[in-house]
């Protein structure tokens, strides 16, 4: 490796480090109950998905839209597996079924079990659907995750499911603790070291030849297949990987949410995603990353006064009413669909010159104001 | 000499059209051999049969002495069938092989109207064409357990546009270099992919004439290069004429000539059905 590229690694591994112990320093500062760890979080979380969504609609040209069935699989099969044994016997979880399932994990275990349940999912269903294309894959897929969701809630699968009940107390973020001891694990840079994981291996996975695969596939099948490269075998292998990471975002949000509900995991969510995905550049790992940060923040943060009654100082009771913010946002939303239509990153990665180049913009467009 | 490709009576037929008619042909290993044919005479889709795009309708296709596409007319294909031979292959096993599973056997292709990875820059688009011939799996490719295959494969690109002269662009955006180049670049991506035989859609089209004698020239030293047999289509007589050991000439999907360029520019038929036939009036 030359000397300058082991320099940039260099420079994004101390970027990175210093996010982290920004956290950490953040959870013994702050008080756990303040807004910017519900952001972190929900942030992180959402990064994952999106990013596990980009690598399939992005660098393999698989418009998809199972986002939140996979989510769904991932954090019942979460919750299902860290419920204490004990929780499952009693009547405060499963009222009105027995619980079926007699053993329960950690929260690591959980985690894996989650991705590896929504991947083999994602193998059946990869089966007959990645033979379609484009809109008609995105149709079959939508089903799908609607599908899942009625079936989950389907009371003969109670004595697994719940039925369509909640399902609580099993390993969320507060009761996740240090391996081997009782300590309790930093709730946020628990998920942020699970994401930033993840992340990792799919920028691994991008970077290498099955990458370069997936991205000749969505640049032309035709030329793609005619260079050796299994159109079918490498769509399911895109597509699996994807709902694994998928998988385990959904594990990830249950243990946020401390509760899991199907019902919660509607279109709409998927269609949340999406708009994380082309809000920040189809084909943008990092763009994936702010974009969904960015979202969270403005949808449970910095737009709530506008529910509220009081936005930036400005007091209009009658204006600034519940549902309001939902206005504000789409149309903030829209601006961005219509004057930014690559996105933030467009398809390329943030990197340091990037970064001197944009405040070297700024500062001039000052310069050129005076 | 050795038969290295070999169609027997391969008919492509869409719907009621009879793309390719009961084509024969064969390709000896080391040769030079060109089809040609006025505009819709079927070049590609023999092409298309061959690379398994298409499956013909009816045929076999051999490869290094094995049958690698085999098909005869059923179900509906059966009733409209307007080929010949449609019996011959009735009892034996239907072999359609998909595209890349042809190029992993050692049969590599380019296309008539250049498809590079757009997205990608010179290097990778070779790059990307190694991805066959690799061993890691994705686990140790995610993992870079498999860094020593991934540092071969970037080497391997690198000795090849070296070779290819194209060196100076690795990382240029494919799509951004001159027609000329581009070309070159997908002859480069089709050899990275360790073929035997070459086949080449229309390579010079749209090249003046320079650009034509110089591609003439490369096409035969990469021949001698990496010990390739080729088959091509083309329109550019001169390249054709040059270059070919033999030439076969499809018109309306058939087999109208085949032979030395000496004997093929001296063919009636040939004449007839490149210019028309005069009529008395």
């Amino acid at each position: 490796m030359d000397r300058a590229k082991r320099n940039h690694l260099i420079r994004i591994f101390i970027a990175i480090a210093v996010v982290y112990l920004a956290i950490l320093v953040l959870e013994f500062t702050l008080r756990p109950t303040n807004i910017l760890f519900t952001v972190l979080r929900k942030g992180a979380i959402y990064s994952l998905v999106a990013v596990s969504m980009n690598l399939l609609n992005g660098f393999t040209g698989l418009f998809s839209l199972g986002q939140a069935g996979f989510m769904l699989l991932g954090a019942y099969t979460y919750a299902i597996f860290t419920m204490p044994v004990s929780v499952k016997e009693s009547e405060r979880v499963y009222k009105y079924y027995e619980c079926i399932v007699g053993f329960d994990t950690g929260a690591f275990i959980g985690l894996i079990a989650a991705g590896l349940v929504a991947a083999f999912f994602a193998f059946l269903i990869g089966l007959p659907v990645l033979r379609l294309k484009s809109d008609y894959l995105a149709i079959a897929t939508l089903g799908f995750a609607e599908i899942l969701r009625a079936i989950f809630q389907w009371d003969v699968l109670g004595p697994l499911t719940n039925g369509a009940n909640l399902l609580r107390e099993y390993k969320d973020l507060t009761r996740i603790t240090l391996p081997f001891t009782d300590i309790p694990f930093p709730p946020t840079l628990f998920v942020f070291i699970v994401v930033g994981i993840c992340i990792l291996l799919i920028v691994l996975l991008i970077n290498s030849s099955y990458g370069r695969a997936f991205k000749a596939i969505r640049d032309d099948e035709t030329a793609a297949e005619a260079m050796g490269i299994n159109l079918f075998r490498h769509k399911e292998l895109s597509f699996v990987i994807s709902s694994f990471f998928a998988g385990v975002s959904g594990a990830l949000l249950a243990a946020f949410q401390y509760t899991v509900q199907a019902q919660q995991f509607k279109s709409m969510m998927t269609y949340e995603i999406l708009l994380i995905v082309v809000i920040g550049g189809i084909g943008s790992i990092s763009g994936s990353c702010i974009a969904s940060f960015l979202y969270i923040a403005l949808s449970e943060w910095w737009l709530r006064g506008l529910d509220m009654g009081r936005f930036l100082g400005i007091d209009a009771p009658d204006l600034f009413r519940s549902g309001f913010r939902r206005l504000v946002f789409s149309v903030i939303i829209m601006i961005i669909v219509l004057f930014f239509s690559k996105g933030i990153m467009g398809d390329k990665e943030l990197s340091f010159e990037r970064m001197k180049g944009f405040v070297k913009g700024i500062g001039r467009k000052k310069g050129v104001s005076k | 000499m050795k038969d290295l490709l070999r169609l027997e009576n391969v008919t492509m037929q869409f719907g009621g059209v009879v793309a390719v008619n009961n084509l024969s042909m064969h390709v000896g290993e080391g040769e030079i051999v060109a089809l040609i044919g006025p505009n819709g005479a079927g070049k590609t889709t023999a092409f298309n049969c061959i690379t398994g795009v298409y499956e013909p309708s009816n045929g076999v296709i051999s490869y290094d002495g094995k049958a690698i596409i085999r098909n005869h007319p059923t179900g509906r294909m059966r009733k409209i069938y307007a080929g010949q031979e449609s019996g011959k292959y009735a009892d034996e096993k239907i072999l359609n092989p998909t595209p890349d599973e042809i190029t992993k056997l050692g049969i590599a292709r380019t296309f008539q109207n250049i498809r590079l990875f757009r997205s990608m820059t010179v290097f990778e688009n070779v790059l990307t064409a190694m991805h066959v011939r690799a061993k890691e799996n994705v686990f140790s490719a995610v993992l870079r357990l498999s860094w020593r295959e991934e540092k071969s494969m970037a080497e391997d690109a690198e000795k090849l546009l070296e070779e290819q002269g194209l060196l100076s662009h690795r990382d240029d955006l494919a799509t951004s270099l001159p027609y000329g180049l581009q070309r070159r670049l997908e002859i480069a991506r089709a050899l990275a992919t360790r073929p035997h035989l070459l086949l080449l859609d229309e390579p010079a089209a749209g090249m003046n004439p320079q650009e034509t004698q110089e591609l003439s020239a490369f096409i035969r030293q990469i021949k001698e290069r990496y010990d390739l047999t080729v088959l091509m289509i083309e329109h550019h007589m001169d390249l054709v004429m040059g270059i070919s050991d033999r030439i076969y000439v499809l018109d309306f999907g058939s087999l109208i000539a085949e032979g030395t360029p000496d004997e093929v520019q001296n063919n009636q038929r040939v004449i007839d059905a490149y210019l028309g036939v005069a009529e008395d009036v």
